[in-house]
């Protein structure tokens, strides 16, 4: 159970920078999940935490304990892998052991250490078996119980579930918040899954390009996303946006115009007359009927989940938004619709594509 | 369906045909090898029966000279050499896909060239480097040499297949703690098993079959090899043949046996990686 420190971090592979500056404290405990578009470097700064791989420049805290120059196994961190990596020429039970040995933990220890980890993951039954015997998830839960039995300081994940099926992936992620409970331990997670992310995080990070773009508790990288890249990866389906131009403020308010959505008022906020904006009103803020902010379009694709239908809708500038419809009563396709949402649930953003915090934020 | 008949039938016209090219001579030598020299230049290509069988070869070849010593000889240099190109060449494939280092592309540069040379154009060369070493007429030489002459392609085959193992099982090792010595005796090498064996073949076949460095390098009846040995019974004039065929059918046993062993893990070696 520790800390862990991230002090600029730089990594670059000859010309391509893969992390640019990246500054993260995790609390002890914590359940931290690093989530991005594949590619964005969340493997590498997971490698790099692990000591698997070094930075190009900036310092690694553990524990209040600088470990740039450690091994991995000096840093007292376990790391489970997406493809989850187990010996294939040792049983479940040797599997688990293998690396005990060499870090000096006692026969009797061991042992102790496997039977709790055993029971805790329900492997008893497969300890004598083979990986290849071994289903997808009976592999990934055999893969954290080695993590388990090292005791570390720090859990390194590097996308656990990715390489199982839709069912699995939720009961292991089930498995895996149930763990962190359990143990306490501090958790570095990575995912490119933003509701595996959601479902599990403390906080989030929010990776794009090798930066951070935002750091916070789910809920609010949901209500509050930093800019235009958050709001467009955190939920599903994705925030649609709207481009508009200020008009003119007057009274606390600026009346914003745009190819879309005629003309809308929203609070003013740091901007003037002839500011170039960007709208962002999420599908499940889309409804039916007419209201302060307002646009229309021909709906293309209906999506019916049961619970909810998503209208995929042409706009007038020709690109589709998505529109949640609750109940039955959805449009049929080829249908013109008028969708309107409330203007507490509308993002503003600026031209560089940060949120503008004049907004109100609607946490009800 | 027919066509796909047909390129099946053709593939095994060629497989048979060619392996009757190969197989042949060989069996003609151990069939012959059990014949009365009258039988074997009377009938050369009938099978031996009651009347031509004879094992004179082999008794002459126990009997007139060095040939448990040859074959001693044999096994041990051919032995000592492949135990030593698996191990140095495990671990040089190791080394080279796995740290970089300085000069690492040079080495593996420098390694490859090897397999492009024939070592025998350096036979001068080894010969004066043997004797100035005082290795000249001793195993040891040829065990030196056949090392140097296995390794490049050993090398080559095993980084390749080394390539192959996934990343995530040497990172796995290493946040579990297992020192570097310990990830690739303990968790590369085990995985290696099928290519050590493919290796194995490729290296013990033409130290076995080398008549070259021993004819070069050893000049005593305690140095040679069985290949060597052979020589004796074909003189200038008269040529032992009953005795040349005894102790040839005896070379060819301990290549088929080794071939036999590891036949299987041979085809999966050489497949790894075509598949899947
Ligand atoms: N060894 C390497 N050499 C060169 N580029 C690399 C190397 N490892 C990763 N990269 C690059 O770094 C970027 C980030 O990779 P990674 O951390 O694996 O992304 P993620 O895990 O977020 O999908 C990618 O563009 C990848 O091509
Ligand atoms: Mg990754």
């Amino acid at each position: 159970m520790a800390k862990l420190h991230i002090d600029a971090l730089n990594k670059s592979y000859g010309e391509t920078k893969v992390l640019v500056d990246v500054d993260l404290a995790i609390e002890d405990g914590e359940f931290l999940v690093l989530v991005g578009p594949s590619g964005c470097g969340k493997s590498t700064l997971l490698r790099m935490i692990a000591g698997l791989d070094a930075p190009t420049s900036g310092d690694i805290y553990i524990a209040e304990r600088k470990v740039n120059a450690l091994a991995p196994a000096e840093r007292r961190i376990a790391m489970v892998f997406q493809s989850y990596a187990l010996y294939p020429h040792m049983d479940v039970l040797k599997n688990m052991t293998f690396g005990l040995k060499f870090t000096g933990v006692p026969a009797a220890e061991r042992e102790r250490r496997v039977a709790e980890a055993a029971r805790m993951l329900r492997l008893e039954p497969l300890l004598k078996r083979y990986p290849r015997d071994l289903s997808g998830g009976q592999r990934q839960r055999v893969a954290i119980g080695r993590a388990i039995v090292r005791e570390p300081d720090v859990f390194l994940f590097d996308e656990p579930l990715s390489n199982l099926d839709a069912a699995l992936r939720v009961s292991t992620r089930v498995e895996i918040a149930r763990l962190h409970r359990l143990l306490k331990a501090t958790m570095v997670y990575v995912t490119h899954d933003q509701i595996e992310a959601m479902t599990l995080a403390d906080r989030i990070v929010v990776m794009n390009q090798g930066r951070i773009e935002q750091v916070g508790k789910p809920l609010d990288l949901y209500y509050e996303p930093a800019n235009l890249f958050v709001a467009g990866f955190i939920g599903s389906p994705a925030m649609n946006f709207f481009t508009g131009r200020v008009e003119r403020i007057e009274g606390g308010e600026a009346l914003v115009t745009g190819p879309c959505i005629g003309s809308v008022a929203v609070p003013a906020a740091t901007f003037s007359p002839g500011d170039d904006l960007t709208l962002g009103v999420r599908p499940e803020h889309l409804g039916q009927g007419a209201g302060a902010f307002s646009t229309s379009g021909m709906v293309e694709l209906v999506e019916r989940l049961g619970e909810a239908s998503f209208a995929h809708v042409r706009r007038a500038d020709d690109r589709l938004m998505v529109a949640e419809i609750r109940g039955r009563d959805t449009p049929a396709p080829g249908e013109s619709v008028t969708l309107s949402a409330p203007a507490q649930d509308i993002h503003v953003f600026d031209a560089r594509g940060r949120r503008l915090a004049a907004t109100p934020v609607n946490s009800a | 369906m027919l066509k796909q008949r047909a390129e099946t039938l053709g593939v095994h016209v060629i497989l048979i045909a060619y392996s009757l090219i190969a197989i042949g001579p060989i069996l003609l030598v151990v069939m012959n090898s059990f014949k009365a020299r009258k039988a074997i230049f009377g009938a050369p290509l009938a099978p031996p029966n009651a009347d031509t069988f004879s094992l004179v070869g082999y008794a002459k070849v126990f009997h007139a000279s060095h040939v448990v010593t040859y074959f001693g000889n044999s096994l041990i240099v051919t032995l000592a050499s492949m135990v030593l190109v698996l191990l140095l060449g495990a671990m040089a494939a190791w080394a080279l896909t796995e740290y970089r280092f300085r000069g690492s592309t040079a080495l593996a540069l420098f390694l490859s060239i090897g397999i492009m040379v024939p070592i025998r154009l350096g036979s001068v060369a080894i010969l004066k480097m043997m004797r100035a070493a005082g290795l000249n007429d001793t195993l040891t030489a040829l065990i030196l040499v056949y090392i140097a002459q296995g390794l490049p392609l050993a090398i080559f085959i095993l980084s390749e297949f080394i390539q192959q193992i996934p990343k995530d099982l040497r990172d796995a090792a290493r946040c579990d703690g297992v020192p570097e010595t310990r990830i690739f005796f303990e968790v590369i090498a085990p995985l290696l098993r099928p290519a050590i064996a493919t290796v194995a073949v490729f290296t013990i076949v033409p130290i076995w079959n080398d008549l070259w460095f021993p004819l070069i390098l050893t000049s005593s009846d305690s140095t040679h090899t069985i290949t060597l040995g052979v020589q004796q019974f074909l003189g200038q004039y008269i040529t032992d043949w009953n005795a040349v065929l005894a102790a040839l059918s005896m070379a060819i046993l301990p290549v088929v046996a080794i071939y036999v062993i590891f036949s299987r893990q041979l085809i999966s070696g050489l497949t790894a990686g075509a598949v899947k």
